[in-house]
C-alpha cells in the first residue's frame, strides 16, 4: 500500500501507511517481520549444516585432513574483516536515530569497502582451488589427500561458502540502497531509521552465518 | 490509496480518495475495472481472487493428469501410453498437485482474503509482499511448467536420490520452480504471522482470534521453519543433477538416507501445511451451521498449534524400511500418533459442537460430513501405517497412496469446497443453488470413497505404487477406482457449471447463513479498505449465537 501524502515543503518523516493504526505498530511489524525472515535464513544454512554433521561423523578422517587444506590465514582475515564491517554497521543505526545522514552513509560505505575486501581474499582462496584440485564432486583432482569423503568435503565447502558469498552480495545491495537514501535524501531520523537498521540486522546475519562456518571449516 | 483507487474514475475530483466515506461505497470488486487495477493490486482480497483463478487452473491440470494415471491402470497392461510416459504424469500429477494447488489452495485463497477481515484489519501487514508472493509462486509454477513440457520428469514428487541425480529428464527446472514456489509460500507466512501479531482490531484477543485465524497461524509457522530446509535440499539436488557433486549420490560417497531425512523433515510437516488450514475452514462452517459456539474453543486453538510442532518430530515414520534402528523407529512411530491425538480433540469439539445444535444441512455442512468421514478413516489409517510392523508390508504399496489421499486429498478437498461455498456469497456477494450444491457434494463425497477404497484393498494385496503394469488379480478393483474418479471428475464439472452461473446471474446475497462470524460484520462483498466509517467493535467473540429458548449466548471457553 503506498504511503500516506505528504504535503510539499513539509518536513520528510517517517511515513503511516494507510493499513496500520499507528507507527509503533508499524515500526513493530517490520521489525517483526525481519526477525521471521532472518530465523528462515538461518534454517536455510542449517541445512547446510546438518550436511556437514552427517558427513564429518562418516567421513572423520577425510573431514580432518581436507580442513587443514584451508587457508587459515585467509579464513581468520576474512573473520575479522566481516566482525568489524558488523561494527560499523551498527554504528550505522546509531547515527541514524541521531539524525546524522552523512555518518550513516560513511559507516555504511566503510561497510560495503569490506565486503568488497572479503569477496576479494574469497576469490583467491577459490582461485587457489581450482588450481589444486580440491573440487567438488566429481571435479576434485587433488593428489594430496586420496580418502573416501575428501571431495564430498569440498561439495559442503563450496556449497556453503558460495551460498554465504551470495548472501554477502544481497547483503551489499540492500546496503547500498540506504547508502544513497543517507547520502541524497537524508530523511533518517529518531523516529525514522528502520531502512538502516533491517539493513544492518540482515548485515548482522551473513557476520553471523560465517562465525558458524569459519570454525566449522576452517578450524575442526 | 491502493493503486486501484489512484486510477480515477472519470469525472473524479483531484486528490478526492474515491473509497473515503462519500455515501457510495465500491466493493473491491468494481473499485477500479483496469486489467492494471487488478494485475498491480495490493488488496488482499483482490490478491487472493487472483491466487484463486490460478490455483483452480493448475487444480484442473493436475486433475487431468491424475484421469490419464486411472485411465492407464484400467488394463493390467499398457493401455494408452509407454511406461516412461505414465512415469512423467504421476510425477507431474504430484508435483502439480502438492506445490501448486494443495499447499497454496486455501491459505493464498481463503486465508488471505478473510485473515484481515476476521481481525478487523484493514489488509494484511506487507500487502506489497504479499502481491509479490503471487508473481513468485507463479515464476516457480512458470519454471517448473517449463521444464515438465520439456522433457518431463519421471522421479515422482519425492525427488529421490541417487535416481533424481542421475535421471536425463528435466530434474533441473521442475526442482529450481519448487523452490521458487517455496519462497511465495514463506513470504505468505510471515505476512500472516506478522499480521496476526500487529493487526488485530482493538477487542479482538489472542483467545477472541477466529479458528480459522488460529489454524492459518500455525499454518504459517510451519512454512516459515520448514521450508527454508526444503529449499536448501531442491538446491543440492539441482546443482546434484546439474553437475554431479555427489551431495547425496552413494557412487561417490554421498548418503540418500540423509537426503530422505531433509526431505521429510519438511515434506511431513508439509501435510499439516496442506491439512491445518482445512481444519480452520470447518472449525468456522461448523459453528456456522450448528448455530452454536464452537465447543472447546481453546482446545481447539492449541490443538493446531501442537499439531504444528509435533509435526516436526514424525518425520521418521517414512523411512521404517530404509534401515533406521528398530528404536528410532519405534520413537518415530510413537511420535507420529501424538499427532493422531492433536487431531483427534479437534474431532471430538467439532462433534461436540454439533451436538444439540440447531443444524442447518446446507451445501458447506455436506462437506463438513465428508470431511469428518475422511479424517476419522484416513487418521485411523495412519495409525495403522505409523505402526511399523504394518508399514513394513504397507509401505509403498497403494494403501500408502490411500491413506494419504484420504487424509490429506480428501479432508483438504472437503474443506476447500466447503470454504469455496460458505465464502462464496462474501466474496461475490451472489448466491448459488442450494440443489445443485448438495448433489454434486453427494456425488464428490460418493466418488472419492469410491476411487480410494478400492486402492487400501489393492494395496493390501499387494500391489506397488508407481508401477505401470499389474496382475490380472488386481484389475477388478483397479476398474472399480478409475470408476470412481470419473464420478469426481462429473461432480466438479457440476460445480464449475453452477458456481459459474451463480456469478453471473446469482440472487444477491449479503449474509446468506446469518453467520456470527467476524468476516461477515462487513458488507459482502467488502469494500475496499474492508470497512466503511468507523472501524467495528468487537464485544463478543466470534460465533457467539444466542440460544433461543434461553436467550443465552453460550461462552465458548469450556
Ligand atoms: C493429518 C494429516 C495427514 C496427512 C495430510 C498425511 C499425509 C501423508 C502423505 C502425503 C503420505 C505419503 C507420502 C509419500 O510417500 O508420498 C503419508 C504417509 C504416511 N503417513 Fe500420513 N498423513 C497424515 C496423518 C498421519 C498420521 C496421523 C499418521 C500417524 C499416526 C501418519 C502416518 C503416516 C505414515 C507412517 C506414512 C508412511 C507410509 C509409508 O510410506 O509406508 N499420517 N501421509
Ligand atoms: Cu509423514
Amino acid at each position: 500500500m503506498s504511503s500516506a501524502h505528504v504535503t510539499p515543503g513539509s518536513v520528510p518523516g517517517p511515513k503511516l501507511a494507510a493499513h496500520f493504526a499507528s507507527l509503533e505498530v508499524q515500526k513493530h511489524a517490520a521489525r517483526l517481520g525481519m526477525w521471521l525472515f532472518l530465523a528462515t535464513e538461518i534454517l536455510l544454512f542449517a541445512g547446510l549444516f546438518a550436511c556437514y554433521a552427517a558427513y564429518r561423523f562418516l567421513f572423520p578422517e577425510a573431514w580432518a585432513a581436507c580442513s587443514r587444506e584451508l587457508d587459515l590465514t585467509m579464513g581468520t582475515v576474512n573473520t575479522v574483516v566481516l566482525i568489524t564491517s558488523s561494527f560499523t554497521a551498527a554504528m550505522a543505526v546509531h547515527y541514524a536515530k541521531v539524525g546524522k545522514n552523512k555518518m550513516v552513509g560513511h559507516m555504511f560505505v566503510l561497510t560495503l569497502l569490506m565486503a568488497v575486501a572479503f569477496l576479494v581474499i574469497k576469490y583467491f582462496e577459490y582461485k587457489h582451488k581450482f588450481e589444486v584440485g580440491t573440487l567438488p564432486g566429481r571435479y576434485y583432482f587433488y593428489e594430496g589427500i586420496q580418502l573416501p569423503g575428501a571431495p564430498l568435503y569440498f561439495t559442503v565447502y563450496f556449497a556453503s561458502t558460495a551460498l554465504h558469498g551470495l548472501h554477502v552480495v544481497i547483503g551489499m545491495t540492500v546496503l547500498m540502497f540506504s547508502t544513497v537514501r543517507a547520502y541524497r535524501v537524508g530523511d533518517f531520523s529518531a523516529n525514522n531509521y528502520t531502512m538502516v537498521e533491517l539493513g544492518s540486522m540482515y548485515w548482522h546475519l551473513v557476520d553471523l552465518v560465517w562465525i558458524f562456518l569459519f570454525p566449522m571449516l576452517y578450524l575442526v | 490509496m491502493t493503486p486501484s483507487s489512484s486510477i480515477a474514475a472519470p469525472g473524479a475530483v483531484p486528490g478526492h480518495e474515491a473509497t473515503d466515506d462519500h455515501g457510495h461505497h465500491p466493493s473491491y470488486l468494481t473499485d477500479g475495472t483496469t486489467v492494471k487495477s487488478w494485475l498491480l493490486t495490493v488488496d488482499h482480497k483482490r490478491i487472493g481472487i487472483m491466487y484463486m483463478a490460478w490455483v483452480l487452473l493448475f487444480f484442473l491440470v493436475g486433475g487431468i493428469f491424475a484421469l490419464l494415471i486411472r485411465i492407464e491402470l484400467l488394463t493390467p497392461g499398457p493401455t494408452i501410453m509407454d511406461a516412461m510416459t505414465y512415469n512423467r504424469v504421476f510425477t507431474l500429477h504430484g508435483i502439480v498437485m502438492i506445490f501448486l494447488f494443495m499447499i497454496p489452495a486455501i491459505p493464498a485463497i481463503f486465508g488471505n482474503f478473510m485473515l484481515p477481515l476476521m481481525l478487523g484489519a484493514k489488509d494484511v501487514a506487507f500487502p506489497r509482499l504479499n502481491l509479490l508472493s503471487l508473481y513468485v509462486y507463479l515464476a516457480g509454477a512458470g519454471f517448473a511448467l517449463w521444464g515438465m513440457l520439456n522433457g518431463g520428469l519421471d522421479t515422482g514428487w519425492t525427488f529421490y536420490t541417487p535416481y533424481s541425480a542421475h535421471t536425463t529428464t528435466s530434474v533441473a527446472p521442475v526442482l529450481f520452480g519448487a523452490f521458487i514456489i517455496g519462497f511465495s509460500s514463506i513470504l505468505t507466512g510471515m505476512n500472516f504471522i506478522v499480521t496476526a501479531h500487529t493487526m488485530r482490531a482493538p477487542g479482538i484477543t489472542w483467545f477472541k482470534m477466529p479458528l480459522m485465524v488460529w489454524a492459518l497461524y500455525a499454518t504459517s509457522c510451519i512454512q516459515v521453519l520448514a521450508t527454508p530446509v526444503i529449499g536448501l535440499l531442491l538446491l543440492l539436488v539441482t546443482a546434484e543433477n546439474l553437475f554431479s557433486l555427489g551431495m547425496f549420490d552413494v557412487a561417490r560417497g554421498g548418503d540418500p538416507v540423509l537426503f530422505q531425512h531433509l526431505f521429510w523433515f519438511y515434506s511431513h510437516p508439509a501435510v499439516y501445511i496442506m491439512v491445518l488450514p482445512a481444519f480452520g475452514v470447518m472449525s468456522e462452517v461448523v459453528a456456522t451451521f450448528s448455530r452454536k459456539n464452537i465447543f472447546g474453543y481453546r482446545a481447539v486453538a492449541y490443538s493446531s498449534v501442537g499439531i504444528a510442532f509435533v509435526g516436526f518430530f514424525a518425520w521418521g515414520h517414512h523411512m521404517f524400511v530404509s534401515g533406521q534402528s528398530t528404536f528410532n523407529a519405534g520413537v518415530f512411530g510413537v511420535l507420529s500418533m501424538l499427532v493422531g491425538v492433536f487431531t483427534a480433540i479437534k474431532v471430538f469439539n467439532w462433534v461436540g459442537t454439533v451436538y444439540k445444535g440447531a443444524v442447518e444441512f446446507s451445501t458447506p455442512f455436506a462437506y463438513f460430513c465428508g470431511f469428518l468421514f475422511f479424517t476419522v478413516f484416513g487418521g485411523m489409517t495412519g495409525i495403522a501405517v505409523a505402526t511399523v510392523s504394518l508399514d513394513v508390508p504397507w509401505h509403498d504399496t497403494y494403501f500408502v497412496v490411500a491413506h494419504f489421499h484420504f487424509i490429506m486429498v480428501g479432508a483438504t478437498i472437503m474443506a476447500f469446497l466447503a470454504a469455496l461455498h460458505y465464502w462464496f456469497p462474501k466474496m461475490f456477494g451472489k448466491m448459488y443453488h442450494e440443489g445443485w450444491g448438495l448433489v454434486s457434494a453427494a456425488l464428490i463425497i460418493l466418488g472419492f470413497n469410491a476411487t480410494f477404497i478400492p486402492q487400501f484393498l489393492v494395496g493390501n494385496a499387494g500391489m506397488p505404487r508407481r508401477y505401470y503394469e499389474y496382475p490380472e488379480r488386481f484389475q477388478a478393483l483397479n476398474v472399480a477406482s478409475t470408476a470412481g474418479a470419473s464420478l469426481l471428475a462429473f461432480g466438479f464439472i457440476i460445480i464449475a457449471i453452477y458456481l459459474t452461473y451463480a456469478l453471473v446471474y446469482g440472487e444477491r446475497a449479503d449474509n446468506p447463513w446469518n453467520s456470527k462470524g467476524y468476516e461477515w460484520l462487513t458488507a459482502s462483498p467488502p469494500p475496499t479498505h474492508n470497512f466503511i466509517g468507523p472501524q467495528p467493535t468487537y464485544p463478543e467473540e466470534p460465533h457467539f449465537y444466542v440460544d433461543p429458548n434461553t436467550g443465552k449466548g453460550e461462552v465458548s471457553d469450556v
